[in-house]
């Protein structure tokens, strides 16, 4: 996704981007970018939690207004409010995706060999 | 605190992420907001795989689950006056009801909507543009750099938007 900001930056919009991942966004590079500690499929926040959805969009916008270089990341303080064990396991799909099945023989074996070291 | 980016995720997943070689991308393009929020007609764009139901078709996901490396790269527009019923959603990757429940955490039309109503912003654009976040394994983002990124830069800049909040999920 920070390609696409890029993207749409480099033709002359500014964008920001909300990210759960803000590893990626700075490993990649994008031009302004909110991060948030929220579970994957949830950058804004919990179905219906109004509150909560505009606190987030209201950072983001600020980021918006308020960065000078390319390249900021501002970190949010939200916090999520469900236990860290069932948030992970609320946002994961109900069967691994193609990919993740397809490359778990492989990962397992990394983390073994890892572990070995 | 910084922002801790594997929090959430189970370990086959962000060793999925660590393996991930992409170069980084420098110098970063830069366009700088050329009037006040309270003046700007803000877009949106996700990759939460949302799509107009009835409309538009999903994003492809039984090529996908023949050919795992592969994600969609295309996109699908999403009207601003949308209703929650005539959101579908294609994500192989997420559990996707809280989607089906209130696109808004990925798409937040209601939210801007109510922004603009008390003059912070000052419009919402008319269509804003949905992904599918999966784009193959390693990662290949060269379909949206060179052909629907530019696409939809072109849209937004048709309706006269003046900026763009992006959401990945």
């Amino acid at each position: 996704m920070p390609v696409l900001a890029r993207t749409l930056e480099a033709h002359g919009l500014p964008t920001v981007l909300i990210t759960m991942m803000p590893f990626w966004a700075e490993k990649i590079g994008a031009p302004r970018a909110l991060a948030v500690e929220f579970p994957f499929g949830h950058p804004l926040g919990q179905p219906h939690n109004v509150a909560q959805q505009m606190g987030v969009l209201a950072e983001a916008l600020a980021v918006l207004a308020t960065a000078v270089a390319p390249g900021a990341i501002v970190h949010s303080d939200a916090i999520w409010p469900e236990p860290v064990e069932e948030a992970i396991k609320a946002w994961q799909p109900p069967a691994p995706s193609p990919i993740i099945a397809h490359l778990a023989p492989q990962f397992r074996q990394m983390l073994r060999d890892r572990r070995q070291k | 605190m910084p922002v801790d980016s594997f929090k959430f995720l189970p370990r086959l997943i962000a060793t999925f992420y660590q393996m991930l070689e992409t170069p980084p991308q420098r110098p970063l393009p830069w366009t700088p907001l050329s009037k006040p929020l309270s003046d700007c007609t803000v877009g949106l764009v996700t990759s939460a795989g949302l799509y107009h139901a009835g409309v538009e078709p999903p994003f492809d996901t039984a090529r996908e689950r023949q050919e795992p490396t592969w994600g969609d790269p295309t996109y699908r527009t999403i009207p601003a006056g949308i209703r929650q019923a005539e959101i579908g959603v294609s994500h192989l990757h997420l559990n996707t009801a809280p989607l089906r429940a209130d696109f808004n955490i990925a798409l937040p039309i209601r939210r801007l909507r109510e922004l603009a109503s008390a003059g912070r912003i000052g419009g919402v654009a008319e269509r804003h543009f949905a992904f599918m976040g999966y784009q193959g394994f390693p990662p290949d983002a060269a379909a949206w750099r060179d052909r629907y990124g530019p696409e939809v830069a072109a849209h937004f800049k048709a309706q006269g938007v003046d900026c763009v909040l992006l959401t990945p999920t």
